[in-house]
């Protein structure tokens, strides 16, 4: 399985995206400069993490202007699965391959520790691996995951079942309390239309071993393994 | 190639040409924070008035914060040797030898005086030049921490302060991708005025590839690159060397603004460029900027440097020689290349869209001659310049030592368990979850202990071996005696590092005193420094870097001496260390090290009194080793569940951390005798560990320590969801967990 993770000035959980691809697909990713005009031909594209041009403007706006987007745009479109975790989603949403947009956490603060997510759904390529409806520990690390969108756009996502993953207590409820950043109905993580693109605040690539704290982490990339390689 | 060469031959003028007199007034030179008898050593030195440039330069590299004139005659007592030091204090940072070629480069660094005028961008900046300091020396930073000091909760700034200092440390660290993953945060009212933001950072290389600041060879190009220099920040080194007063608020524009965004850029640019072998020597530009940075490299190169400031990149129009001299913009290394190697250097930083520049070359006159604008701005020997500054052996008092504390002097609690919850849900033990959640502690993918032990552990990676690092200093035990103080530092470090398995390596410090000028001040000082040198001679625990911090005072009030100890060291197998966690029941808890009810400067003393007072716990460093080194092999051997050591509030505080962690609780047995509970329970006696073990394994330990002379004691059994003490009653963990939790939050919302 080939895969290729984007790296934007500031980008810093690139490495530990290759670490994990690397671990769980058995090949190295391609790393692609942020400058570059197109991604070589791959299975996979992933946008990692970290505070892509400083993210001192929204989060991931700049890096949505990057000249490598136009071609992650059009090699989604065309049905290439992309990866996007925390600044990678921002990317996602401010280059519309998502809808919503990420605001400033509830509490004004960053925020980083172990969290509890529901897998909504188990049929895709990125969790088939995962149980149905599975309460899985994966850490958050981000200023910016309050998840917004219209009402229309929820009662979208909703609707066609785009919601990958909650926020939740350890009884799987998405309550108020489990949401660590006030995101609408506790949204995590959400798919485009196909199913193909995933977006996601937490770091899934954290933890893949026991000596990081747990290997909830590792059936995201099984599953992609298992659907492309 | 001509438009990177910064000294064409039209811009170089006569090397002799007089500077352009400027009326240097007796006001001016008391401005720049130089004595009358440090001004006439100036003259005598350069043999005619300066030019304001030169006085500006003098007065930077004569400041207390980098030429360290009232503190290097006693840093000089330290030791700094061992067979694992590569390089001791004196470059941007330590180095020690991790085994397989790699090595361990940390320093720890304080930014005390902008952090308490303008917290956010004050600590954000201290980060950002600690790591500015590690990966000049050519290492990847892989783990930072910080000694946080803020005042008494309920004064009316500390909300903000911490507030600020916290976000400011996560926004630099949080955006350069290295995870923050420790430290310690006291709160006290004698920093009410004086907050103490000392930031650590350790950095990852190959022992073959570290780079040093000595810009060796005559005729090569001094490059500057990173951020454009602005006009922040100027003074900040002398301003680091006065106390404060009414007029602080003033001093804010000397406070310099962070780029963590363009530090990235420069770090990633830097280790690119490092794995050519252009770089001769590299610098980064930190306090005194281009001033200090210049100096030191020439220095210790053994050349001059001339200069042409018109070619420094500039964010600002109009700057003078002047300010451009003493700018601390952030953000800035100074590099001198192999000749023939500027293009592809070059490219490398167009590549990260940073400024790069050649600004002048080394020469072999000796001098640091700068021009601007066709004027030579200034013209100096760079070897007096460097090692003129003046040296004091400042007179001194020491602290007179004070008696001893017996454990039945307190008044003793009637509700050891009651203690217990306040001592835990108040602002010295409570949970400090809070300020480590707005770290990212996991970024690089190796942290594999978070913060909340006793030390933090981080994979080096792509091996099994871990890194262990802690930050420790009892302020109050220094105060009440510096060298008991000074003593315990170090070893709470050492025994933090032994607890999770590490071997420990070297210490950083981060030396913050009061005003040197007074006697008493100086006393603290060198009595601290005496007990820091024989624990580290006793621990083969030497310190390869470190700063000095004087002058935190306001209004002749100053701060408890606080010689903050950042220490390292390594753990051979990750799968051995051991964390405070409690992990099974029907576990055997047992202490090692005699528990006397050393109440003096106990936590428990000023709960029940109101105040500290008399001898802290005396620290025996051959006992401190004994038991430091039998924990540490039982480690390895994988016969402990858990490990703490004991520290503020004593050791019931330890075993109910270790109950936190694990979330199971602990039924106890009373075997206090005849020390009054309170003063046995939270007595906080040295060199003393508590561990769990296998019920299996515990007689047969036990048996084992006695035949070694080791004091050990069992003292209870890891059961159920509450502390319970034989006799005292039972504390649920919930409510303890709730209640310690609940303190920072509420007061910093």
């Amino acid at each position: 399985m080939r895969s290729s993770v984007i790296v934007f000035p500031a980008s810093n959980c690139d490495r530990d995206a290759s670490v994990a691809l690397e671990k769980i697909t058995g090949s190295k990713p391609s790393m692609i400069w942020h400058a570059e005009s197109s991604v070589p031909e791959t299975d996979l594209i992933v946008l990692p993490g970290g505070f892509s041009f400083g993210d001192y403007l929204r989060s991931g706006a700049m890096a949505a202007q990057s000249p490598i987007m136009k071609d992650v745009i059009a090699k989604a479109k065309a049905g290439v699965p992309v990866l996007g975790i925390c600044n990678g989603f921002q990317v996602l949403v401010e280059s519309e391959l998502l809808p919503g947009a990420l605001m400033r956490n509830r509490d004004i603060k960053f925020l980083c520790k172990d969290v509890q997510l529901k897998v909504e759904r188990n049929d895709t390529i990125f969790t088939s691996k995962y149980d149905q409806g599975e309460i899985i520990t994966i850490p958050i690390a981000h200023h910016d995951g309050n998840y917004f969108a219209s009402d229309e756009t929820l009662k979208e996502l909703e609707g066609e079942g785009r919601v990958a993953f909650r926020y939740v207590d350890m009884d799987g409820a998405a309550t108020s309390e489990a949401n660590p950043n006030g995101s609408l109905n506790n949204i995590a993580g959400i798919y485009n239309k196909d199913m193909k693109v995933l977006g996601l605040m937490p770091h899934p690539e954290r933890l893949i071993s026991q000596e990081l704290g747990g290997t909830d982490g590792l059936g995201l990339f099984e599953s992609l393994v298992e659907a492309l390689a | 190639m001509s438009e990177m060469n910064g000294m064409s031959d039209t811009t170089i003028i006569s090397d002799t040409e007089i500077p352009e007199p400027v009326a240097i007034t007796a006001e001016l030179i008391a401005e720049h924070g130089l004595s009358d008898d440090e001004y006439k050593h100036l003259l005598e030195i350069i043999g005619r008035e300066p030019s304001s440039t030169e006085l500006g330069i003098f007065s930077v590299m004569w400041s207390e914060h980098c030429s360290y004139k009232s503190s290097r005659y006693h840093l000089k007592k330290l030791p700094v040797d061992g067979p694992q030091v590569i390089q001791g204090p004196g470059e941007n940072a330590g180095v020690v030898d991790l085994g397989d070629g790699q090595a361990a480069i940390f320093k720890m660094e304080s930014h005390n005086h902008p952090s308490y005028i303008e917290p956010f961008q004050g600590a954000a900046t201290g980060v950002g030049g600690i790591m500015r300091d590690v990966f000049t020396m050519g290492a990847r930073p892989v783990a930072n921490l910080n000694a946080l000091r803020f005042g008494a909760p309920d004064h009316p700034k500390t909300s903000h302060l911490v507030n600020g200092v916290v976000a400011g440390i996560a926004a630099y660290g949080n955006c350069m991708g290295v995870p923050t993953v420790g430290g310690e945060t006291n709160f006290d009212k004698r920093y009410d005025q004086n907050i103490l933001v000392n930031a650590m950072c350790i950095g990852l290389a190959d022992t073959d590839k570290i780079f040093y600041s000595a810009a060796k060879g005559v005729g090569l190009p001094v490059v500057y690159v990173g951020s454009k220099t602005g006009r922040d920040g100027i003074h900040g080194a002398t301003m680091a060397s006065a106390e404060f007063d009414e007029q602080t608020d003033e001093k804010r524009p000397t406070v310099q603004v962070g780029d963590p965004f363009a530090e990235k850029l420069l770090l990633e640019a830097c280790l690119e460029l490092m794995s050519s072998d252009a770089i001769i020597a590299i610098q980064d530009m930190g306090a005194a900027g281009l001033t200090s940075s210049s100096v030191e490299m020439a220095d210790k190169g053994g050349v001059g440097f001339t200069m042409n400031l018109d070619h420094v990149p500039q964010r600002e129009t109009g700057m003078t020689a002047y300010e451009m001299m003493l700018s601390e913009s952030q953000e800035r290394m100074l590099m001198v290349l192999k000749p023939g190697s500027e293009a592809s250097a070059k490219a490398i930083f167009d590549k990260w869209d940073l400024d790069f520049a050649v600004v002048g070359k080394t020469t072999d006159t000796g001098r640091l001659i700068v021009h601007h604008n066709g004027v030579v701005e200034a013209n100096l020997p760079v070897a007096t310049l460097a090692d003129s500054a003046p040296e004091y052996q400042r007179p001194f008092v020491k602290t007179p030592k004070p008696d001893l504390v017996a454990p039945t002097e307190v008044p003793a609690t009637d509700n050891v368990l009651a203690t217990l919850k306040t001592l835990m849900s108040g602002p010295h033990l409570c949970s400090r979850r809070w300020i480590y959640e707005q770290y990212d502690h996991m970024v690089m993918g190796d942290t594999v202990q978070r913060p909340g032990g006793d030390a933090a552990v981080v994979r080096v990676h792509g091996t099994n071996k871990g890194l262990a690092a802690a930050t420790d200093v009892t302020p109050r035990y220094c105060y009440a005696d510096p060298y008991e103080g000074g003593k315990q530092a170090v070893v709470e470090t050492w025994r933090n590092l032994t607890a999770v398995g590490a071997s420990p390596l070297a210490i950083t410090n981060c030396l913050n005193f009061g005003n040197p000028t007074r006697e008493e001040i100086m006393g603290q000082f060198v009595g601290c420094l005496e007990g820091m040198g024989d624990a580290c001679r006793a621990l083969d625990y030497p310190i390869v870097s470190g700063n000095v911090s004087l002058y935190n005072e306001t209004n002749g009030i100053g701060i408890p001496p606080t010689p903050a100890i950042g220490g390292i060291g390594l753990i051979d197998d990750i799968s051995t260390q051991a964390t405070v966690a409690l992990q099974n029941e029907g576990d055997v808890l047992i202490v090692i090290g005699e528990t006397t009810g050393h109440v003096g400067q106990s936590l428990y003393q000023e709960l029940q009194s109101g105040d500290f007072n008399g001898a802290p716990p005396a620290v025996d460093l051959e006992l401190e080793r004994r038991h430091g080194d039998l924990v540490r092999s039982l480690i390895v051997e994988g016969r402990l569940q858990a490990v703490h050591d004991t520290s503020d509030g004593g050791l019931l505080v330890a075993v109910a951390e270790m109950c936190l962690a694990g979330k199971i609780g602990v039924q106890l047995d009373d075997i206090s005798g005849i020390v009054p509970a309170g003063s046995f329970w939270f007595g906080e006696d040295q060199a003393r560990y508590v561990i769990s073990v296998e019920p299996s394994d515990s007689e047969a330990l036990l048996a084992d320590f006695v035949n070694k002379g080791i004091p050990a004691y069992q003292i209870g059994i890891v059961s159920g969801k509450e502390i319970s003490i034989d006799g005292h009653g039972s504390l649920p963990l919930e409510q303890l967990s709730a209640e310690s939790e609940a303190y920072l939050p509420n007061l910093l919302a």
